[in-house]
Order: C-alpha cells, then structure tokens, then sequence
C-alpha cells in the first residue's frame, strides 16, 4: 500500500471553513508535529505502508490533509476543484507532485467542486461519493465517466460531517463504519441497500473522528478515545491501532484525511 | 404556469438521486413530468433522465431549479431555441427530416414564444404561421408548397398526457385491455364520463361496425342517440347497409332479429336495401321521403347527429353517403373530431384504428371488442389513451342504457 503524505510544517487553523475550526483554538505545532510523526511511523514500520511525501508549502496549512487532493486512479491522477479560495491554491502543488511521477492529470470542470479522496471512497465493486457540503454531484459523475465505474452519491447534511471520508470508512468490501446523521433518508437508503454489513458509530466516537481512519487490510489507524468501535472491529478480526491525533481535529481531521491512497 | 426542462445523468437511479429531485420538486410546491428515460443496463453505464419541471411562478421555478440543481438536475441547454423551419418544396411533399407528430398536446416554439399547436394528430408534421403566431398540425397530402414546416426537434414541447386529462376517468385502470375486469364497474364509468362530457356540452363519438346490428344491439345505440349522447358517428357502408335492412325487412344479413331465424332469400334483403337507398338519392332524402322510419340512421337524421361513412374496397353498393375516396373521408372525419370528448368504439377494427390515428391523446377513448386484438392494435399503433373492453358489444350497450337509466332515476331522487 502506498500513501501520500504532507508534514504538517505549516498547519494552523489560519481560517475556519468548518464547525471544527475555530481560530480561537490554536493547533500546537510542535505536538501536531509529534502526532504527525507517530502516525507515520506506526503506518511504515507496523503496517508495513510505503508513505510518499510532498513538500508542504508555506501559507498553505490544510495541505497536510493530503486526502483531498484529488484521486489517484490508475496512471491517472484527477485533480481537485477546492470549494474554499484558501485552498485552492494548494491544487497546483499536488498537480506537480504527481506529473512528476509520471501520473496523466485530469482537471474536471472548473464549475464543479471535488475535493479528492475526502468524498469518494470505494467499498466492494462501487464507489460512494458524499456531495453537497464540499464537493459536487456533478463533479463525482464526472469522475465516474472517467473511470468508468459506478459511483453513487449520497448526500452529507450535517456540516460537522463535512467530508465522506468523516462519516463513513469502508473496511473491506462487507463492512463499514458509519455515523448514521450524517446522510439523510435517501442516503441511509442505498448504503443499507448496497453494503452488507453497516456498523454505526456511536456520537462520541464519531466527533473523535472513528470513522476517519486508515484501513490497510486487516489493519485499522484510528484517534485514540473510541473504545466502543475499537470492540466491535476487533470482534470482527480487524487489528485496531490507536495513535492521538486531536490537533488535527481542531481544524476538522484526523488518520485518513492526512492520507491520499496512491495504490 | 412557467415551466423548464431539466437533465439528470449519470448513476441516478441506484443512488436514489432521480426520486429525490423529483420528491423535491413536489415537496416545494412544483409540479414534474418524465418527459424521457434511458436507463443503464449495466452497473457501471449511466442513466439519463429528461424531466420537466412546471411551477406556478417564475419565481418558484426558479427556486426550485436553484435547489435541484444542488442534486444534480442542470437545464436542459437550448430549450427555448426556436423551431427549425423549412419550406415545403411541392404540394404534397414535406421538407427533409420534418417533424412527425405524436398525438399528444405539443407546444412549438415560434418567435421566442410557445405556442399551441391545433388539432394534435399523430404522423403529421407542424406547419406554422409565424405572422398569425399559429401552428397546427398538417397532414403529408393537404400541405401546400411554400408552407413553413418544422424540420427536427428542436423547439418542440410535448405536454405530457398526465396534466390534460381529469384524473377521474377510469384510474384504476392499470392496464389498457383486459378480459378479466369487472366489466359492470367499468361501464359504470363510462356511463358515468358519458354524462360529464354531455353536462359540459362536449360531443361524443360513436364508431360502430355492423355486428353492432347482427347482434341485435342497433335499438340501444338508437337509445343512446335519442338521449342526445351520440354527437357524431363514423362508420362503413356496412353498418349503415345492415341498418338500414333491418328497418325496411327486419333483418341483419338476411336473419330476422327478433325471431332469429333466417328469412327466405333473405341474403338479397341488404343488396335491396342499398339499391331502394340509392333510388331514393341518400338516406337523408329516404328518412325525409318516409321510406326508412326506424334505426340508427333514422334517428342519427332526426338528431342531428354528424356522421361521416367512409368506404372500403369490399363494399356493396355502396349508399350515396359513402364517401369512396379515402382521403377525402379522412379529412372529413379530421373535421368531425374536432371538439370530441369521448370516443366510443363497438366492433370494429377497421373504422377504430383509422379514427385512433386522427385523435389527439387527450380524446378519451374506449375500445369495445369481442376480440381483444383489436385494442392492443389500436395502442399499439399509437393510440395509447385508448381502454378496452372485452365483450360482444350487445351487452355491453344494454348494460350502458341501464346504468344511464338508472343514474338519470337516481338523479332525479329527491
């Protein structure tokens, strides 16, 4: 598994684009550093992770969330479209990052929001795309036909669950974490429809970010402070680690967003 | 009402994201309709959906846009670019790749205005006036050189069938033609539109073939006519031949109806009945020189009713009314729509399909046959708002002169 990733040398809450972020409530540098650290050591030295990195950029604090960059598919890496101007700036740099490396860049329409992995994750044969808040249902329909699978959008509505990639965390192609008030009725409706084994996580867990963690294989990268997930993965034969990531949760992130999954 | 057309595409239908705009649309007050669907066969493949939205405002509508547009729907790109039109280049020749009609109410767009196009006829095309702001539709042998015709598909609207017909009528309906329903309940129905469509001085279309007179069921159409609910009736030579029989010797192709035993020589009675019709110079001059004194045609002459007698190439004699010339016939029954509620076809295939394809959609029509062929023909050759009726027809008019009878009596209760 390959992962990219952008140390937090320049994060801060700078703005405040959602609930999380307050810039009253400053991120410590220093020990977002240190949990930056710890989660990439636990992923490359126990999990076994080939983690790539991009330089981050001055002025750019949220480029440490690497999961939103775009979606790497293939040789091809599809570029996001930031819904806030404070970050799209961040666009060109990953853009580069990936020509380099040999990656086909593909720019959607320029009227459409995409912000990357952070709404469109894929479990078993489809992929499940979360809109309205970040990214656009048009943008995901697009990037459908780009390649060539079926992508179903669901609706986020609770804007403390901004991202998908918040909210709902495929395990493997039966199980999910979800946190059930972040769709609405029609949402709820297909996920059930199309995913065996839903597992809800509770309010508490899901404000300490369950849902946002990485899952490689059988192993599972997750917040510390969710023991009742941790139960029920760990039932279910999954190897859960816990690593504290709560300075990335004042501005809204927290194990997957700080990852974009190259392959 | 201000109405727009919008899409939705891509993976729409197992994502729930079609039904929810529609919800939407509904739950803010607005009105849709489906104007097409095209659904992928394959998980992967994207589905695409044309949906028209009709508000009550501008404003509304473009509220409602506003927010579908948030799940996807985006306007349709050029929806209000005029008709493409196109002269015609002979009498009797439309222009290249015209527009074949539908049956259905169609809107054209002619100046940066929609307008109605008259007369809805399927397998026509559009002519259009731009200077009088009409349009209505023509068919391939009445349209003159020079005539402006709209050519593709730009510009067109159809108004979908759902918002021009009253939901009343036979809703629980769900499918066209059928030998297992209950007919008495549907023929209470139809008594029933009978009565709404005369109350709103609306015409009723009757178009019979002659095993409505072999039958023996002659006496209830001619009830029906008395009772003012036949305003116009299109039929053969057969029927009126058959009729016409019956009231100068008592029988329908020879066998007395009353006694239903066969007359001697009785098969020259009809060929007698035509030849005494064509002394006589039509069966408007017999009935006036007292020769014909019952039937259907007797009472059609004595009401006024408006009936169009189109020939076929099997036709004895014909009478003096038949028209033998198809298209003039055409054209004249194309005249005697005009205006018609509720069209009532009894036992024949030949006359009901050729009427089916002079209707607009919006005609409701009723189909009775012994055979049920002859309404999935009917529909099946366009003619969609069309509901059958599985029964000889005799039964069928005795049961539709009593539940009239009887709703005038309980009408009349105090």
């Amino acid at each position: 598994m390959q992962l990219l990733m952008c140390a937090p040398s320049y994060y801060g809450i700078e703005y405040e684009i959602n609930p999380w972020m307050s810039r009253a409530r400053q991120s410590d540098r220093q020990r977002a550093q240190q949990q930056w650290n710890s989660l990439r050591r636990l992923l490359e030295e126990q999990l076994s992770v080939d983690v790539r990195l991009v330089d981050a950029q001055p002025g750019l604090p949220d480029m440490v969330f690497t999961a939103n960059a775009g979606l790497a598919w293939k040789d091809k890496f599809i570029v996001s479209n930031f819904r806030y101007e404070v970050r799209r700036r961040e666009a060109p740099h990953f853009e580069v990052w990936f020509r380099n490396l040999g990656f086909e860049i593909v720019h959607l329409p320029r009227e459409y929001y995409f912000e990357g992995e952070g709404d469109l994750l894929k479990c078993g044969e489809s992929w499940f795309a979360g809109y309205h808040i970040r990214s656009d249902i048009n943008a995901h329909q697009k990037v459908a036909e780009i390649i060539g699978q079926e992508i179903l959008s669901v609706e986020l509505t609770n804007e403390w669950f901004y991202h998908l990639d918040t909210c709902f965390c495929p395990l493997s192609d039966e199980h999910v974490l979800f946190y059930p008030p972040a769709f609405d009725s029609y949402g709820l409706e297909v996920l059930e429809k199309y995913i065996p084994d839903l597992i809800p996580v509770a309010p508490e867990e899901a404000a300490r970010f369950a849902c946002n963690a990485i899952v490689a294989d059988r192993d599972i990268v997750m917040n510390t402070g969710c023991p009742g997930v941790r139960e029920k993965l760990e039932a279910l034969g999954f190897r859960v680690f816990e690593t504290p990531l709560d300075e990335f949760i004042k501005a809204g992130g927290s194990a997957k967003c700080l990852v974009l999954c190259m392959r | 009402m201000a109405r727009s057309i919008i899409e939705i595409s891509g993976h729409i239908i197992d994502s729930l994201i079609l039904p929810k705009i529609l919800d939407l649309i509904v739950n803010l007050g607005a009105e849709f309709e489906i104007l097409d669907i095209q659904i992928g066969h394959r998980r992967a493949d994207r589905s695409h959906a044309r949906v028209q939205v009709e508000a009550s405002s501008e404003e509304l509508l473009a509220e409602v846009l506003a927010k579908i547009r948030e799940h996807g729907a985006l306007p349709v790109e050029g929806s209000d670019e005029p008709a493409r039109l196109d002269a015609a280049p002979e009498d009797g020749i439309f222009p290249e790749a015209f527009y074949a009609t539908t049956n259905l109410p169609t809107q054209v767009r002619v100046n940066g205005r929609w307008i109605e196009v008259e007369a809805p006829e399927m397998d026509c095309a559009i002519r259009v006036d731009g200077n009088a702001m009409r349009a209505e539709t023509v068919p391939v042998h009445k349209v003159r050189k020079g005539d402006s015709i709209v050519v593709g598909h730009q510009g067109i609207k159809i108004v979908p069938l759902e918002r021009s017909v009253p939901h009343e009528l036979f809703e629980f309906m769900s499918s066209a033609v059928s030998t297992e329903q209950p007919k008495g309940l549907l023929i209470r129905e139809i008594a029933e539109t009978m009565k709404n469509v005369r109350q709103k001085n609306g015409k009723i279309l009757v178009v019979a073939g002659p095993g409505l007179v072999h039958t023996g069921a002659a006496p209830y159409l001619v009830d029906l006519i008395e009772r003012d609910y036949v305003q116009v009736l299109f039929a053969g030579n057969g029927l009126a031949v058959h009729d016409i029989e019956t009231a100068l010797y008592g029988t329908s192709l020879g066998v007395y109806l009353d006694k239903k035993i066969r007359a001697s020589e009785g098969h020259e009675h009809h060929l007698w009945a035509i030849n005494t019709i064509r002394k006589a110079g039509g069966i408007r001059q017999a009935v006036e020189q007292g020769i014909v004194q019952r039937g259907i045609f007797y009472s059609c002459i004595r009401k006024g009713v408006d009936f169009v007698l189109a020939g076929s190439i099997r036709d004895d004699g014909p009478l003096p009314d038949v028209i033998t010339d198809s298209l003039k016939a055409q054209d004249l029954m194309r005249e005697k729509v005009r205006g018609v509620s509720l069209a009532l076809m009894m036992a024949t295939t030949l006359h009901a399909i050729a009427t089916g394809n002079l209707l607009p959609a919006t005609v409701k029509t009723v189909c009775v046959d012994i055979n049920p062929a002859v309404v999935t023909k009917l529909t099946d050759r366009g003619t969609f708002q069309a509901i059958g009726l599985v029964t000889d027809v005799e039964p069928f008019l005795r049961e539709l002169c009593q539940c009239l009878s009887q709703e005038l009596l309980q009408a009349h209760e105090p």
